[in-house]
């Protein structure tokens, strides 16, 4: 796989935020009954986390699991050990009614770094962006732009956002336009 | 510009994020179907002022489906539900009524 | 004459001096100033023309609510017209001009329309420029379009930028004036959070220049400590320069706020437009003065009272050295209390009511300055500049008692709460006969999502004109907000503010009472438009009852300013007109924005490379490097054909025809959908989604399906190929992935939601790379890692292995007709297989080719293509694929769609193959076929259509397939197609598939 290569390619930019393309990353789609006890355990040994609560996004050492919808679930692993967690997540759920299906090259993710990113990401989404409608621990899926993305705060400071490959450049452009200099909204700051 | 709160997400959606799908609780007629039952099921809507039970679809969000009781006079939203139902939700109902007392009720 | 006065101006720094450019003069002004304020100080009163009479007009107002001072600011990339000069802030080499005048504003010749006003009347373009029909586009409308306009369009690209934002707020704020800065105060220290947005650079509104005191000291000290004590709230948040522009339903709202305008060219956003969810909208957005309606009140020199004092308090600037103030109501008093301690004259104060008994009128005569009382102006006379008024008595008909010579005329009607944004959204308003205005009515709000009022009116906005009761007001609108959007606000005392006691005013619609048509017909009610007090007469007269009707008639307010002063006044005399009371003729509806707002702000980001995204695949880069001639398929981007060298388009397409018929091809397919359909039910699902039967599928095998809606008519094809028991990977067209998802999701959400399937659309999953050609093989062997042979990977199956060292998934699928493979490998290393494929096929004569090379192929084959041989009105069996339309099944989507008479009519149009009579000429796309005979209506009757036409270099004649009557019962018919240069091109009816029916080239 060393001639893998991510939407970006690992492009950044340093505007009034840091903008970078995260680079190659594991994710996994997975879509099931969240009150099955064998799917929280194949969630468990996937990414070492719960099955996450409705809106939320769970983080391990081993992974992180974000909710998606009532019967769908982003996990976020290893890009190098997906084939291998879904293999055993195929294994584990084999007798249940679920789906599970890499969906690593098929998204782009960055990461969005500094004290405007909660304003910067307003100018492009209708989401609430207020600390405590978007708490560290939440996800949100909604638009960017013209398009669908979804993002979560790793920390106050820091967010990620996932969108489609196709238009990870448009994303990415985007967000350099957002942080160019110039008068900032300075609301959440 | 609508705000409505997806019952599977919990947050109140802006329009933009949400899609339209028309009238709720339509039955569908497939092969077999009289010529009328097939043309109210295509083609015959409601068009009330007043209360209106409507499909409308996370699509920048979960991507599910909901329904929404809505006057489309005030824009007054009595509430949303799962779309996995033939029928509104009692509670929804006996909720409307208590807001509109002239309603006619639900009709299918 | 106008000037800066020696002291004075609180708005301005005179330590700061900037110079702009108006009219190619070059003039000084202050940090701080407006235009407008600026060119009065260098003695400039006229300051552009109106619309219809090109009349000379100056500046009226102070603030946004100014018809007539409309400027033309900045140059090419930043010129912008219709900028009103009263809210535009000066800085140093603002570049700026007056409009609508030829060739200059001091003479003017289209000023000769207002001579011959009384041939344009109220309805004037309706009544003259009816008949003859054809004059309207050669005569009348080029003679309008040159006449008529305000400022020119721009003709350069907008150089600046513009952005959006997004806020959640418990409660928004729209004005800072004392009303508004005490609900925030109130509601903020409730802790709701609190967005307060000033569309001016300084909070107060009215109150500091008005002499308002607070708790016994001038409003001004009251403000700056309001403004630190909402400072320190974290939960509130200020903005000036930010104009609620209009208020929406459940409680949205845009913000428009002026980033960089004051600042002239700088980095950065120049507006930014703030969408904004409010729980609660409290609107203190002040008052407007209105004009009076008197002869000659549109001179210029004549002015709002209130603006007068504003210069004078806000900019130091007096507007003449003989001012004559005319005012039904004490307010106006203070504009000739305001003079007067500026050292400047007035030589009357004409006022139409009888007992004057106010406080500030007392105070008036009390500094020795004359007042008239029950009397009016007559006229103003003067031209581009007041020279004197006649007094009249305001019960007669105009008679002139004296000439008072003045070089300006303050005028007060009275004021008109700002209920706008209180209008937006469905707020009412009640008729307030005392203060002769309309305020909102708090039984009849705005509703929002929740059913309740979401919009508060409060202080002046909500009629409260006395400045003790308007803060009030504002103290009760914030403690209202924060206890609905659930919060307990300690109960506190309003401070007291206090200003002089004000007298009734006298609503007075005409001046004087009984005015002459003469009169009536200089008295202007809009200025920016020009309809006088005799055009809306004129047109009560003719039957105009509704005030809707009559707007559109006499285009009253219809202008920029949206009649902001014309508006009451209007309805006043179409009210007095028609015999009604004000309350029974109605406003005309208020709509956003309140006022203007730039196009650039509601584009926001979206322009240049953001205006729209585009879809790129894996390998976009290097084919936007190789050649390739990009068009768009649905939000992708594909390259039509690789141009090599000089070539033509048609040159390369050819080449890439020939080369992939004869030896290999290589295609970029990741654009097409990608829908992964599992569960125990996927193929009971799929056999309602298609028209083939897809549950028989067999492991390992790929099956070509059709997808109708329910209508019978074809939506989507692709091939279907079954991954394993449980779990189906469903191809669709390029600009259908995203579409059939949402339709799949749909049904299994919103019918079939008991049934076990879950659907995942994973087309950028994969890069989709088609090898096609003879040589395809070679290639793939080439490459290594799996056995591609015909007996391991047979036609229509596919199998999962490695190529090239990369994992890939190649489907002997073929929609070219030729040994093709579609290879789907990881997205991430799409470009690596594609270089590999490039490197492999060297010696095998590999060309990239594009989509049209892929379009003519397949129209070889008689292949069809969504969107091509489909409209949205055509079925499968019209297109001959009933062998893919079950006949077993007992139910599929568009089944009794196709059940219906009209479906079934052995008439319909259907697909046939059409081969020219001349093999060289190719038929135009979409062209009608016509069996010579006529319709009624005098038309050809039409036959049939081509759907796609292509010179095929394969067979070296000119191909095509159309939906034709009966076609398929006329096999070698020849039928004609008319062209629009009037050639009939003549083709032969025949089997749609030109090249290798029996797929022998396919099948290898």
């Amino acid at each position: 796989m060393s001639n893998a290569v991510s939407a970006l390619n690992g492009a950044s930019f340093k505007g009034s935020v840091a903008i970078k393309d995260v680079g190659l990353q594991g994710m996994i789609t997975l879509r099931g009954d969240f009150k099955s006890a064998v799917l929280a355990k194949a969630v468990k040994a996937a990414t070492g986390t719960a099955v996450p609560e409705t809106g939320q996004i769970l983080h391990s050492t081993k992974g992180s699991a974000a909710w998606m919808s009532p019967d769908e679930l982003l996990l976020l692993v290893d890009y190098t050990n997906v084939d291998a967690v879904i293999a055993k997540l195929d294994k584990a759920l084999s007798g249940e009614h679920a789906l599970v299906v890499n969906v690593s090259d098929a998204r782009a993710l960055f990461e969005i770094k500094g004290v405007a990113t909660r304003d910067i990401i307003a100018k492009g989404s209708p989401a609430d962006m207020n600390k405590d409608a978007l708490p560290v621990g939440m996800i949100r899926r909604s638009r960017l732009g013209q398009l669908p993305v979804a993002f979560w705060m790793d920390d106050e400071k820091t967010a990620r956002m996932v969108c489609f490959r196709s238009v990870g450049e448009h994303v990415f452009t985007w967000l350099k336009n957002a942080s160019k200099k110039g008068n900032l909204p300075k609301y959440h700051t | 510009m609508l705000l409505l709160n997806c019952p599977y997400c919990g947050i109140d959606a802006d329009e933009t994020e949400l899609e339209a799908g028309g009238e709720a609780h339509i039955t569908r007629h497939g092969a077999g179907a009289s010529d009328d039952d097939f043309e109210t099921y295509m083609f015959m809507r409601k068009n009330p002022k007043g209360v209106h039970f409507e499909r409308w679809r996370h699509a920048y969000g979960c991507g599910k489906w909901f329904h929404a009781a809505r006057c489309t006079m005030t824009l007054e939203v009595f509430g949303t539900y799962s779309a996995q139902t033939l029928e509104p939700p009692k509670t929804l109902i006996n909720k409307i009524k208590k807001k509109r007392p002239n309603w006619e009720g639900f009709v299918k | 004459m106008s000037t800066r006065l020696q002291s004075g101006g609180r708005l301005i720094d005179r330590t700061k001096q900037i110079e702009f450019n108006w009219n190619g003069k070059r003039l000084n002004g202050f940090q701080g100033d407006t235009l407008a304020s600026a060119l009065l100080a260098n003695d400039q009163m006229l300051m552009g023309r109106s619309f219809k009479y090109h009349r000379p007009r100056g500046v009226v107002a102070a603030g946004p609510e100014e018809p007539n001072a409309l400027m033309g600011t900045g140059e090419g990339g930043r010129f912008e017209p219709n900028q009103r000069a009263t809210t535009t802030e000066i800085y140093q080499g603002l570049k700026s001009h007056s409009q609508n005048h030829w060739p200059s504003l001091e003479f003017d010749v289209g000023a000769i329309n207002t001579k011959l006003s009384r041939f344009f009347p109220a309805g004037f373009y309706y009544k003259t420029f009816m008949a003859p029909s054809f004059a309207w586009k050669h005569v009348f409308e080029p003679i309008i379009r040159k006449s008529a306009g305000l400022g020119k369009a721009p003709t350069h690209k907008d150089e600046d930028s513009y952005e959006y934002f997004y806020a959640h707020v418990d409660v928004v704020v729209a004005g800072g004036g004392i009303a508004g800065l005490q609900a925030a105060l109130t509601a903020g220290q409730a802790g709701a959070t609190v967005l307060l947005m000033e569309q001016a650079v300084d909070y107060g509104g009215r109150a500091i220049t008005d002499g308002v005191t607070i708790g016994g000291k001038p409003a001004a000290a009251w403000i700056k400590s309001t403004l630190a004590a909402l400072k320190k709230l974290p939960n509130v948040q200020m903005r000036t320069r930010m104009m609620a522009a209009g208020v929406y339903d459940h409680g949205y709202l845009l913000g428009y706020e002026r980033l960089t305008d004051h600042m002239g060219p700088s980095d950065g956003p120049r507006h930014r437009l703030w969408r904004i969810r409010a729980k609660r909208i409290v609107t203190a957005t002040g008052a407007i003065e209105r004009p009076l309606s008197f002869a000659g009140n549109d001179i210029p020199g004549v002015m709002l009272a209130g603006a007068v004092r504003d210069y004078i308090a806000d900019y130091g600037v007096s507007i003449g050295d003989r001012t004559v103030v005319v005012t039904n109501n004490d307010d106006g008093y203070r504009t000739a209390i305001a003079l007067h301690e500026a050292g400047l004259n007035v030589p009357c104060i004409i006022d139409p009511r009888g007992d004057l008994d106010g406080e500030l009128p007392a105070k008036a005569i009390a500094l020795g300055i004359r007042v008239e009382n029950k009397s009016a102006i007559g006229k103003v006379k003067g031209g581009k500049r007041v020279e004197a008024v006649t007094l009249c008595a305001q019960a007669g008909e105009g008679t002139t008692l004296e000439e008072i010579k003045c070089d300006a005329v303050a005028m007060s009607g009275g004021w008109s709460p700002v209920v706008h944004l209180w209008s937006h959204c469905g707020g009412k308003l009640n008729w307030d006969t005392d203060t002769a205005i309309f305020r909102p009515d708090p039984a009849r709000p705005p509703l929002g999502a929740d059913g309740t009022g979401f919009v508060i009116a409060t202080g002046t906005a909500n009629g409260h004109l006395d400045a003790a009761a308007a803060l009030k007001d504002g103290h009760a609108a914030g403690m209202a907000a924060a206890k609905e959007v659930g919060f307990k606000p300690a109960r506190a005392a309003a401070p007291i503010a206090a200003s002089e006691l004000e007298a009734t005013m006298l609503p007075v619609w005409s001046m004087p009472q009984g005015a002459s048509y003469a009169l009536k017909s200089k008295t202007f009610l809009d200025y920016q438009n020009d309809v006088k007090v005799s055009d809306v007469r004129l047109a009560a007269q003719e039957g105009y009852e509704s005030v809707e009707h009559t707007k559109r008639y006499t285009t009253l307010g219809m202008a920029t300013d949206q009649g902001k002063l014309s508006n009451i006044n209007g309805l006043a005399v179409l009210a007095d007109s028609l015999n009604a009371d004000i309350p029974n003729v109605g406003t005309t509806t208020f709509r956003p924005p309140y006022h203007p707002i730039s196009l650039g702000s509601i584009a926001g980001d979206a322009h240049n490379e953001l205006f729209k995204p585009i879809r790129k695949t894996p390998m976009h880069q290097w084919i936007d490097e190789n050649g390739g001639d990009w068009e768009p398929v649905a939000d992708w981007r594909r390259p039509y054909c690789y141009k090599q060298g000089s070539e033509s388009v048609e040159e390369a397409v050819t080449r890439e025809i020939l080369n992939t018929r004869e030896n290999c091809g290589l295609l970029d397919a990741s654009t097409l959908g990608k829908i992964i359909v599992k569960g125990p039910d996927a193929g009971k699902f799929l056999d309602m989604i298609y028209t083939n039967m897809m549950s028989t599928l067999k492991v390992g095998f790929c099956r070509y399906g059709l997808m109708c809606s329910e209508n019978g008519f074809l939506s989507d094809d692709g091939v279907v190929a079954r991954l394993d028991e449980n779990t189906f990977l469903c191809h669709t067209t390029s600009g259908g992935s995203d579409r059939i998802h949402a339709h799949m999701e749909e049904w299994l959400q919103t019918e079939w939601w008991d049934w076990k399937v879950y659907t995942a659309n994973i087309t950028e999953q994969y890069a989709q790379i088609a090898v096609v050609g003879p040589n395809a093989r070679k290639v793939l062997e080439k490459l290594g890692g799996m056995d591609v042979s015909a007996e391991a990977l047979p036609f229509m199956t596919f199998k999962d292995g490695e190529l090239g060292g990369i994992k890939a998934r190649p489907y002997r699928i073929s929609f070219s007709g030729e040994l093709s493979y579609e290879i789907a490998v990881p997205a991430s290393q799409g470009q690596a297989f594609w270089d590999m494929c490039m490197e492999a096929g060297k010696e095998f004569g590999i060309q990239p080719y594009g989509t049209e090379c892929l379009h003519v192929m397949r129209a070889e084959k008689g292949f069809i293509m969504i969107g091509d041989e489909t409209d949205g009105t055509v079925i499968p069996q019209d297109l001959g694929l009933n062998w893919a339309i079950s006949k077993k099944k007992e139910d599929f989507l568009g089944k009794r769609g196709q059940q219906r008479s009209h479906m079934t009519d052995p008439n319909r149009w259907k697909l046939v193959g059409l081969k020219t009579v001349d093999p060289a000429k190719v038929i135009p796309d979409g062209a009608y076929a016509v069996d010579g005979t006529m319709r009624e209506n005098g038309m050809h009757n039409m036959i049939g259509r081509v759907t796609s036409t292509y010179f095929s270099p394969t067979l070296n004649h000119s191909i095509a397939m159309g939906l034709v009557q009966n076609g398929p019962d006329r096999m070698g018919e020849v039928i004609e197609f008319p062209t629009i240069g009037g050639e009939s091109i003549k083709a032969e009816i025949c089997d749609p598939v030109f090249l290798d029916k029996e797929g022998a080239r396919q099948n290898v």
